[in-house]
């Protein structure tokens, strides 16, 4: 075992993580910690945009921004957090393009902007020019930046480490965070890292589900350790489906498509969207797409062999434009469908993309014990976090927005509480645990394997906890994933060697997205209302009386030692806005 | 060793236009903690039409045999993670379909070449991100930030846009001949990564990286055999930008 000591450690290195990093390296010593070699992170895979109210095209300004982030949310976002964000947005794209990002550019070279679902001029009226983007790459662009600007700053990284445990230490009756527990993925060694402040950037945890734009990779690490050592977590039932994943695949084709003027049609070759959204049409926010599509394939209008999809219609694009502006995702067509989009329309089916829930933070990144106290030392950012600026549905481009302004205020955070706190003392071997449970799993000689329950968690999850969820639904979700703990208890491992057992880190990946499906669930069975992502058959409408409200879910252990999801329910901070309905 | 797995045909809408085929896999395997040298192991699989190299490798490690060890992360050919030598030739596993390769013969898998194989289709990727940093991959400017954004024309835009799309994967570097003879050269990512600074409006420091890409192991080294452009999985015209930059530095002009 190895000890490693510094001021701030930063846990992941997509947007989030190395945008903090940029901050935390220049302020005190700094380590980045991540499963992944940098670039391989999941926001390289963002493609639409980031946006800002810059003006660049058209009249804009972040007070419209913060009310679309609002009410896309369907009124559960924090609007303190919505608000910051919107405001810091225009300095967040700036900086971007000073370290050197190429946006693309309007004639007379200033950042080029194009609509996006959801976001609109003067509350409402019509789709704004308010996103960002540098063809269908901007994530790629971003992560590469950000990557670039850390080694320019000589960032430490310390890659293909897996963070397998957060460590606290009791004082004066309060939880105080010392450090995190690693494993080096290329020797099977365990490092244990003593910090004074912690940074989760770990991403998001589409792998509870089966259809999915999220890589292999994304198995909501940060959000199950953070949980399993009590912290809670905020809104988890609410998971973006996003409409236009590829059918069958589940890959994505940004909602730039439709930014772009592609269009949603059935197997009558309607335009449906204006049936359910006559304003916004295709570009309304993502649930009502999502679920608009999903209820053209229950109702008998889906296209293909098994009517299982809805087609995005480009064809009438010109060529030229879909080449200079969507490169990328007609690729994905061409190679993954062998579908030409000039010429034929792509099969299309939601894909889970985005957890909008996460770990509860302050606006200052700080992660929250309970609805009114926080971790001294502890941080979150980025699709791991819930500030909440995204509600109950997040818009499109305001992830890479938000990785950006609140990855940024987390490294200045984090930093500067490093800079004030003492050394916590490490507890005796905080390494112990983490490697009982290593051991453990990699000693058992024979057993299920990790693959088989996987995808049994993912298809009960895609059947039961997707676009449509009902009591009856969820019940049997639950009831399901009760089955599948008692098997991940008797997993295998087949790999027993040392050196890069991806074998063995896939079963605690599984063991991560196994806790995190629960609260899910647990969450989603409890709010008997439909607002944003989440979505109740039994109880259609939003119901603002009981349930405008976060949850908060806790891990409790029981008397029997086992351990469930209790939850509680903090209030939604509202400054400008009061709810009202949706309609697009 | 030859196994056989046998999976239902899954009934996804894309994959009702071509039927499920056999294949066999030939994978290179070596494993320092047990093998003393490489060693070649074969597998036969169902699978079905849309599939790629990468869904063949989940396969047999999900299924068969859980110590098959590569790095993928996104499955669709945006984090770099999985560029392997698949019948001679780099690409990314996650962006070759099976069915188009002949599948009459095996179809055979090997990690990338001149790296060093750590385990299986693992190689040390340290000497080429060493190689990418030595040539300042950032933008350098000099004076005061301005306010607001640089401007930039959309031509000047375009002018670095094919060099902008590297997603670091290796597969250009791990195919040239003079990289797997002469561990020093830089290798055609680095020159590519350089690219994308030199001839982007805004930077200034195009001399200091043309000095770097002027030294022994630079650019000169380059025979123009072509293999990196036909390896990059991201389409990128490897073998124009390198010769850009040789043009770059003769004329020192950009
Ligand atoms: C296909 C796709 C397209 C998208 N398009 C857009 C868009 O156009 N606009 C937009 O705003 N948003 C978009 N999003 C959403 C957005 O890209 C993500 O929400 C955002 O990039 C997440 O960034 P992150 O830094 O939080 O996490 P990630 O980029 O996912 O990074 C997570 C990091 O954590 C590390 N990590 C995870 N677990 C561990 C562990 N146990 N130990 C150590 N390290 C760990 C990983 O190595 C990685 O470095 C898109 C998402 C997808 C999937
Ligand atoms: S230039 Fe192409 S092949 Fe080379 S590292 Fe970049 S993406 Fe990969
Ligand atoms: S797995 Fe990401 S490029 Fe293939």
């Amino acid at each position: 075992m190895q000890t490693h000591q510094y001021d701030v450690v930063i846990i992941g290195a997509g947007g989030a993580g190395m945008r903090a990093a940029l901050e935390a390296g220049q302020r005190a010593r700094t380590a980045v910690i991540t499963k992944l070699y940098p670039t391989r992170s999941h926001t390289g895979a963002a493609q639409g945009g980031m946006c800002a109210a810059l003006a660049n095209v058209e009249d804009d300004n972040w007070e419209w921004h913060t009310f679309d982030t609002v009410k896309g949310g369907d009124f559960l976002v924090d609007q303190d957090a919505a608000e910051i964000m919107a405001k810091e947005a225009i300095d967040a794209v700036l900086d971007l393009e000073k370290m050197g990002l190429p946006f693309n550019r309007t004639p007379d070279g200033t950042i080029d902007q194009r609509r996006f679902g959801g976001h609109t001029r003067n509350h409402g009226e019509a789709a704004v020019r308010r996103a960002c983007y540098s063809a269908d790459r901007t994530g790629h662009m971003i992560l590469q930046t950000l990557y670039q600007q850390c080694l320019k700053h000589e960032v430490e990284f310390f890659s293909e480490f897996y963070v397998l445990d957060l460590i606290f230490s009791e004082i004066d009756g309060e939880r105080r965070t010392a450090g995190v527990v690693a494993y080096d993925l290329a020797s099977g060694e365990i490092h244990v890292f003593r910090a004074k402040s912690v940074v989760f950037a770990t991403g998001g945890a589409g792998k509870v589900y089966k259809t999915t734009s999220n890589a292999h990779t994304l198995t909501g690490d940060g959000m199950a350790i953070a949980y399993r050592r009590g912290v809670p977590l905020e809104d988890m039932e609410f998971f973006q489906f996003h409409p236009t994943g590829l059918a069958g695949l589940g890959i994505l084709l940004s909602e730039a498509a439709r930014g772009e003027g592609a269009i949603l049609r059935n197997s009558e070759g309607e335009r449906f969207m204006e049936r359910y959204a006559p304003t916004l049409k295709d570009l309304a926010p993502r649930d009502v797409v999502a679920r608009a599509m999903a209820n053209e394939v229950r109702e008998g209008r889906g296209a293909g062999p098994n009517k299982d999809y809805v087609l995005l219609d480009l064809t009438h694009l010109e060529p030229a434009h879909i080449d200079a502006k969507l490169p990328d995702i007609t690729e994905f067509a061409r190679t993954y469908l062998g579908i030409e989009p000039y010429t034929e329309p792509v099969p299309v089916f939601p894909t889970a993309h985005y957890a909008m829930g996460g770990i509860p933070t302050t606006v200052e990144t700080e992660v929250l014990a309970s609805n009114d106290h926080v971790i001294p030392g502890l941080f979150a950012a980025g699709e791991v976090a819930c500030v909440s600026v995204h509600g109950a549905n997040r818009l499109g481009t305001n992830s890479l927005l938000d990785i950006n302004v609140f990855g940024r205020r987390a490294g200045i955070a984090a930093a500067a509480f490093a800079a004030k706190a003492p050394w916590v003392d490490l507890p005796e071997s905080p390494e112990s645990q983490t490697v009982a449970m290593l051991e453990g799993m990699r000693s058992r000689d024979d057993g299920e394997r990790v693959a088989e329950v996987r995808r049994a968690l993912q298809e009960t999850m895609d059947a039961n906890a997707q676009v449509f969820r009902s009591e009856a639904t969820l019940k049997q979700a639950l009831a399901d994933i009760g089955v599948l703990r008692e098997r991940f208890e008797r997993v295998s491992v087949q790999d027993k060697g040392k050196r890069f057992n991806t074998d063995l880190l896939e079963a605690l990946e599984l063991g991560f997205l196994l806790d995190l499906a629960e609260v899910i669930v647990v969450g989603a069975l409890e709010r008997k209302e439909s607002r944003g992502g989440h979505f109740r058959e039994d109880y259609q409408n939003r119901d603002d009386v009981n349930y405008m409200r976060h949850t908060m879910a806790y891990r409790t252990v029981n008397e029997d030692g086992s351990a469930s999801v209790r939850l509680d329910y903090k209030p939604v901070v509202i400054t400008r806005y009061q709810p009202m309905e949706r309609k697009f | 060793m030859t196994l056989t797995a046998e999976a239902p045909v899954q009934d996804s809408p894309a994959a009702g236009a071509i039927p499920s085929f056999q294949v066999t896999l030939k994978l290179r395997r070596f494993n320092p903690e047990s093998d003393t040298e490489p060693r070649w192991e074969e597998h036969t699989l169902t699978m079905h039409g849309t599939d790629r190299v990468l869904d063949a490798l989940h396969k047999i490690k999900w299924e068969i045999d859980g110590s098959l060890t590569f790095r993928r992360s996104c499955a669709h050919g945006i984090c770099g993670s999985d560029a392997m030598r698949i019948n001679g030739r780099n690409r990314l596993a996650c962006k070759t379909l099976l069915k188009d390769l002949p599948l009459d013969k095996p179809v055979v898998v090997e990690p990338i070449k001149g790296l060093a194989v750590m385990k299986d289709l693992i190689v040390d990727m340290e000497p080429f991100y060493s190689a990418y940093k030595s040539i300042m991959p950032f933008l350098v400017t000099t004076g005061n930030d301005p306010s607001r954004e640089r401007r930039q024309s959309p031509e000047e835009r375009e002018r670095f846009d094919d060099t902008t799309k590297c997603i670091l994967c290796a597969a250009c570097t791990t195919s040239c001949p003079v990289y797997w003879s002469d561990g020093q050269y830089f290798g055609p990512q680095a020159i590519v990564g350089a690219h994308r600074f030199i001839f982007d409006s805004r930077d200034e420091g195009a001399e200091q990286r043309l000095e770097i890409l002027n030294d022994r192991e630079g650019v000169w080294r380059c025979r123009t055999t072509f293999n990196c452009t036909d390896a990059c999985p991201r389409g990128i015209e490897v073998t124009k930008a390198i010769q850009e930059v040789k043009r770059a530095l003769l004329f020192r002009r950009v």
